[in-house]
């Protein structure tokens, strides 16, 4: 039950995520965040355009812009994406309306960003997408099949024949 | 309601401390009371009964100490939580009978709220103020005498002179929807008043106009539900409760239990309250249409839907729609509440939770909340109920699309865009197979059009390969085409193109990151084919240019939004030189179209950058749907998209300046005004408002600003009425003195697009109504369009 005299909305709450790579402190973070009319938008499948994302998204308030993420490397998308409103309002019905519904077949996680700035669309896992798709040990078809660590220990042949002899 | 953070200095600390100390165990207190009054009705291991007796005792004790604080959360219970209208009336019936004071000055703090929830126009607010008082004399507190008589006096409004039809209708609905409350005790105690009471108001219902009907309809057709309107709809339920003695099934009424304890309570009256005189500035509520999809035959086996003019479909309908309000901003929270329906046993709930919600999202002229709050709260109960509620909303989705020959183009829209966003959360998956007849349909049909209209949104949210395959076969004339741009000047015969050389020319420049000068270099030589036309220089524009310049630069960007974008923003300085006039402007359009029409979002996305960017006008764009190049694309509903996403951006630009004045108006009033109080001047300093005030010339210069924007959007919406008006008419007198049927698809489509222009931007069209009727909807126009327009202006009538 809603009570009138309480003012809380949880889909709207900040979540519990910080950038540890944000300029500033943490106090700092959460007034941008707090006031923020940018969305980070994660669980993307590598193949999700600008296009599909304009398309949902613009169903909460006109989009100023779209940042798409970028495996450092190879400059592709590597699954999230920053949307940007001019109004705050709209990221908050983003929170309410688009967060946790699918786009793409996936469902799409949304959260409050304290704002892009350069540099922010590269993945900072080390083999260039996101951290975790370094560590995932599922298969996931959207996201380049196994985690980093898991193609890299158990994909391919062995390389050092040692392994075989005794 | 926020406690107060502790200090932290010393000073005077034990005996602030001790008063703080005091002050928080208040605070706790006025906390408790509040909480247990919130929560009294909801499940409990206790009866409703006892915990409200048990209530009642706890609040007589507190009434001393504690009486503004109960009086405040009583009163705002009676109207943020409309639903439990009776648990709270009970309440006051029992404090009533325990301590006629209070009663007293409850009513009276009542009162205070209703009168002043009329004067700053909150209807509901007002409306459920009276409710509740209507049903506080089922509880004994109010006299039924007294209450008969403020009813009368607010159906008199009814007889107010030179007033807006809205403000009589909305009177007249109050006091209707109070009755299924009070109607049985008043038919108990006054019978005859209630009759002239209820003849005052079918006197005034046969009388009025409704005008505005037809444009609120979602349906033109009343088979095979009636779509009523509001008020009649509401006066047919009201009779027919009359008709059964004022006994209704639905609402639950737990003053009943104590019947012996309230009738042993003394009553008040009620002072005389006169309803506010109308005043210009009050804004009523707009008139609408009873949405109905479903009647009792639609549901299987079970409880029985209540018929179309029964008082427990109001009810229902009401209190569901009020569930919807409550709980709108958060979807898990609202489906689940919608699913916990207090009386779902005794309806087929699914059914009525969907026909409200679509209700809702069809609302016209527009609905309350965004289109995706319905549609993923839709989605939040196919999660909860995912037995049941998938197959009533395939059912509904049948029905409609069945039915959708008579919808108006408003909804039209709005369903598609529903469905296939719907579809987007399910893999896509339908009976595709099932609507298969409608390709035998002109393809112009709604039908057919429906599908391919969802099949362009569904593509937007996926990709064309996917949408290729999810749909058989036999639905290819219906398929979007390849989203890919069409670049002239690569084709097999460009060489024989005017412009090839150039075109290619610019592709190098621009691969090496040519500067906007250099692309007007490489634009230079390419010679005029308007020469001959116009001979002056001024205003006179290269169409060729642009067409070089427009595809070529668009064609390279064509990878992605973010890229056109950067290509539009790094040569905006082109654009703005080749195209300053409004004809040079359609020409970009032109070209924009040519080589982006296989891919419709991309054609509005790039057409609103290039309005924010001012490279484009308004009017510009206005004219270029309506030209003849466009006929072909002219029923396709990304136009109209591109149609009304410039009109708000007009509109919004207006709005925006209009508040820039009034706020540097206010901060010049603010400043000069010598009673500026302490607290004001600390405000100021706290806002860094304290700039030098704004000068007379600066609020001057934004006048103009204001002005010149506000003639900027007359004209658009001239521009855009006018040209309906032309292609109406002539199409009107073709048929007529070619002898044929006027009612083709094109003109249903395109007085269906005159329509939505006109109740989706009513607010603003408003301000234009004298100088439309004036100069273009005068009475020598052919009555169909007149109708429209007539429609429109019974809105605020």
């Amino acid at each position: 039950m809603t009570g009138f005299g309480h003012n809380t909305s949880p889909s709207v709450d900040l979540s519990s995520y910080r950038d540890q790579h944000f300029k500033g402190s943490r106090a700092e973070q959460e007034r941008l965040l707090r006031n923020t009319t940018t969305i980070y938008v994660g669980n993307l499948s590598f193949y999700t355009t600008e296009e599909q994302i304009y398309e949902l998204f613009s169903k909460c308030g006109d989009v100023k812009r779209i940042v798409m993420g970028l495996d450092k490397y190879k400059k592709t998308p590597c699954g999230f994406c920053f949307v940007e409103y001019y109004l705050r309002e709209d990221g908050e019905n983003c929170m309410r309306y688009i967060n946790g519904t699918r786009l793409d077949d996936r469902i799409v996680r949304t959260d409050w960003d304290a704002g892009f700035v350069e540099g922010r669309q590269y993945g900072r896992g080390k083999s260039g997408g996101q951290v975790r798709d370094e560590y995932r040990t599922d298969y996931d078809g959207g996201r380049g099949g196994y985690g980093k660590l898991m193609q890299q220990k158990v994909g391919g042949p062995v390389q050092d024949i040692a392994v075989f002899r005794s | 309601m926020s406690r107060r953070r502790p200090h932290d200095d010393d000073d005077g600390y034990e005996r602030a401390h001790r008063k703080r100390r005091r002050v928080s165990e208040n605070q706790e207190i006025e906390d408790r009371l509040e909480s247990l009054i919130l929560r009294v009705g909801e499940k409990s291991t206790a009866s409703l009964e006892s915990n409200l007796e048990g209530l009642a005792s706890v609040l007589e004790a507190d009434l001393a100490s504690f009486k503004a604080k109960i009086l405040r959360i009583l009163t705002e219970c009676a109207i943020k939580m409309p639903e439990k209208c009776t648990i709270y009336t009970t309440l006051v019936g029992l404090l009533n009978a325990k301590n006629y004071n209070f009663g007293g000055e409850f009513v009276e703090h009542m009162v205070k709220n209703f009168k002043d929830s009329l004067k700053t126009c909150r209807w509901n607010a007002a409306r459920y103020s009276l409710r509740f008082l209507a049903d506080l004399v089922n509880c004994h507190v109010i006299a039924a005498t007294s209450l008969i008589t403020l009813l009368d006096l607010m159906v008199d409004v009814a007889k107010e002179e030179g007033v807006p039809n809205v403000r009589k209708d909305w009177f007249v609905y109050s006091v209707l929807s109070a009755l299924p409350w009070v109607g049985r005790e008043l038919y108990e105690k006054k019978e005859s008043q209630l009759e002239m009471l209820l003849v005052k108001i079918e006197v005034f219902l046969n009388k009025r106009s409704k005008k505005h009907h037809t444009a609120l309809r979602v349906w033109s057709q009343d088979t095979p539900h009636p779509q009523e309107e509001y008020l009649d709809c509401l006066w047919a339920q009201v009779r027919k409760l009359r008709q059964d003695n004022w006994v209704e099934k639905h609402i639950p009424r737990p003053y009943l239990a104590f019947d012996s304890i309230l009738c042993e309570a003394l009553q008040h009256n009620l002072p005389t309250i006169l309803p506010p005189p109308h005043d210009p500035n009050y804004e009523y509520p707009m008139p609408w249409v009873v949405f109905r999809m479903f009647d009792y035959t639609d549901c299987p086996e079970g409880p029985i839907l209540p018929g179309a003019h029964s008082i427990e479909r109001f009810l229902i309908e009401e209190h569901l729609h009020q569930i919807l309000e409550v709980n709108h901003l958060e979807r898990k929270d609202c489906a689940s509440a919608l699913l916990n329906f207090p009386y779902k046993s005794k309806i087929p709930l699914d059914y009525s939770i969907v026909e409200i919600i679509f209700a809702e999202l069809f609302h016209m002229p527009t609905p309350r909340y965004l289109e995706i709050c319905y549609g993923s709260i839709l989605i939040e109960l196919c999660k909860l109920q995912p037995s049941t509620m998938p197959q009533v909303l395939a059912q509904a989705t049948e029905i409609l699309f069945m039915r959708i020959d008579t919808m108006n183009v408003t909804c039209f829209d709005r369903f598609v865009a529903w469905f296939s966003y719907h579809l987007s959360n399910f893999q896509f998956r339908w009976s595709w197979d099932d609507w298969d007849f409608c390709l035998q349909l002109d393809l112009e049909h709604p039908r057919p059009k429906f599908v391919k209209e969802v099949l362009q949104k569904a593509l937007r949210l996926s990709y064309f390969q996917r949408i290729k395959e999810i749909m058989p076969e036999i639905y290819e004339p219906l398929l979007p085409s390849k989203p890919e741009p069409d670049y002239k000047y690569t084709h097999d015969n460009a060489a024989s193109l005017p412009g090839t050389t150039a075109a290619h020319s610019l592709v190098v420049a621009v691969r090496q990151k040519c500067s906007p000068e250099e692309v007007l270099n490489v634009l230079q030589d390419l010679p005029n084919p308007r020469q001959e036309a116009d001979a002056d220089g001024e205003g006179g524009f290269n169409p060729l240019k642009i067409d070089v310049f427009v595809q070529t630069l668009l064609n390279l960007g064509s990878k992605s939004f973010s890229h056109s974008f950067a290509a539009i923003g790094k040569f905006h300085f082109v654009f703005k030189t080749l195209a300053e006039s409004e004809e040079a402007q359609i020409c970009i359009l032109r070209n924009l179209f040519s080589l982006w029409q296989n891919h419709q979002q991309m054609i509005c996305v790039l057409i609103d950058k290039m309005l924010k960017l001012q490279i484009i006008e308004c009017s510009a764009v206005a004219n270029w749907i309506f030209s003849r190049e466009m006929q072909s694309e002219f029923t396709k509903t990304y136009i109209w998209e591109v149609l009304h996403l410039t009109i708000k951006k007009m509109n919004k630009h207006v709005t925006r300046l209009q508040r820039e004045l009034s706020d540097a108006r206010d901060k010049m009033r603010r400043h000069d005004s010598d009673s500026e109080s302490e607290d004001d001047r600390k405000r100021r300093r706290e806002d860094h408002d304290d700039k030098d005030k704004p000068t007379e010339e600066v609020v001057e210069r934004m006048e103009e600003k204001l002005e010149a924007a506000q003639a900027d959007q007359k004209n658009l919406f001239l521009i855009i009425f006018q040209r309906f008006i032309m292609i109406l008419s002539e199409h009107l007198v073709r048929c007529d003195t070619d002898n044929k049927d006027f009612n083709t698809f094109w003109y249903k489509w395109t007085i269906g697009r005159l329509q939505q222009v006109f109740l989706t931007h009513h607010e603003q069209v408003q301000k234009y109504s004298s100088t439309l009727e004036t100069l273009l909807f005068t009475q020598d126009l052919d009555s169909h369009i007149m109708d429209v327009f007539h429609q429109f202006t019974s809105l605020k009538a």
